[in-house]
């Protein structure tokens, strides 16, 4: 069956949705994502979603979801790469994703998860403070 | 208003909805529309595909090239013969649902698109029309 991978890098989990998905497997990423952080004791999760080209009210639900089950799960999630004219939409169409930690890159992902993670290690060399 | 092209998609299952969307992308292409209003439509396109889908029981989307004078557009045609909306006022409302979605699918697509009229009757099905210029 298809699936979007979900990948353990220590004490995080990291999702690119790099598929136009249709509904069920948006659910499925849902379900998965849940029973990854059980089964893993996982404490961040990010997903990048920059080459996502629409999220429209489904896929806005689904990452507000996710958001809200790994923080009852004990694990912060963090949207990141989403693109301008994606923005634009989501916000005209009514949603501005409340609940949901966003950033602009990866990296600056990683960035707001070490602030809140204890115990992960940076490779990112960054050297600017944390959030 | 004048329909220059016009092709019809079936909208029976989830994978039919990101048929739409993939279809309305490359349309909107073809005309040149810029990447916001790329988005908008096929966002659009996607709400409205889903609510044929999950309220209507499944329809078809017609997508057509409009010229209205020198202005040219693409206009979405979404027909259903689900149940109906009993109170169109109240489903385009922000947040009013049916369904396990966030009530945003009417009110919201209604936002993203210039034109929009919708016919429904109870028991028949609903058509609803939406035209974005250019």
């Amino acid at each position: 069956m298809e699936r979007i991978p979900v990948l353990r890098m220590g004490s995080l989990l990291l999702i690119t949705i790099q598929v136009d998905m249709h509904d069920k497997l948006a659910l499925q990423l849902q379900d998965d994502v849940t029973e990854r952080i059980s089964d893993w004791g996982s404490t961040g999760v990010l997903i990048d979603i920059s080459s996502l080209e629409i999220v429209d009210s489904f896929i806005g639900r689904m990452l507000a979801n996710i958001a809200a089950m790994s923080r009852v799960l004990g694990a912060d999630t963090v949207v990141v790469g989403m693109q301008p004219a994606v923005a634009i939409t989501l916000v005209e169409l009514g949603m501005s994703l409340p609940g949901v930690r966003t950033a602009l890159s990866v990296e600056a992902g990683m960035e707001l998860l070490f602030g809140s993670v204890p115990g992960t290690q940076s490779g990112s060399g960054d050297e600017r403070p944390q959030a | 208003m004048s329909v220059l092209k016009r092709e019809l998609m079936p909208l029976k299952s989830s994978s039919d909805v990101v048929l739409a969307r993939q279809k309305v992308r490359q349309w909107a292409i073809e005309l040149r529309f810029s990447l916001v209003d790329q988005t908008k439509l096929v966002t659009a396109a996607s709400e409205l595909a889903r609510n044929a889908l999950d309220h209507g029981k499944g329809g078809q989307m017609s997508i057509e090239h409009v010229a209205n004078g020198a202005k040219t557009g693409l206009r979405l045609v979404f027909e259903d013969q689900g149940p109906g909306i009993p109170d169109i006022e109240q489903a385009l409302k922000d947040g009013f649902t049916t369904g396990a979605g966030m009530g945003l699918g009417l009110g919201g697509s209604k936002r993203l698109v210039n034109e929009f009229s919708i016919e429904s009757e109870v028991g028949k099905g609903t058509r609803i029309a939406v035209v974005r210029w250019k």
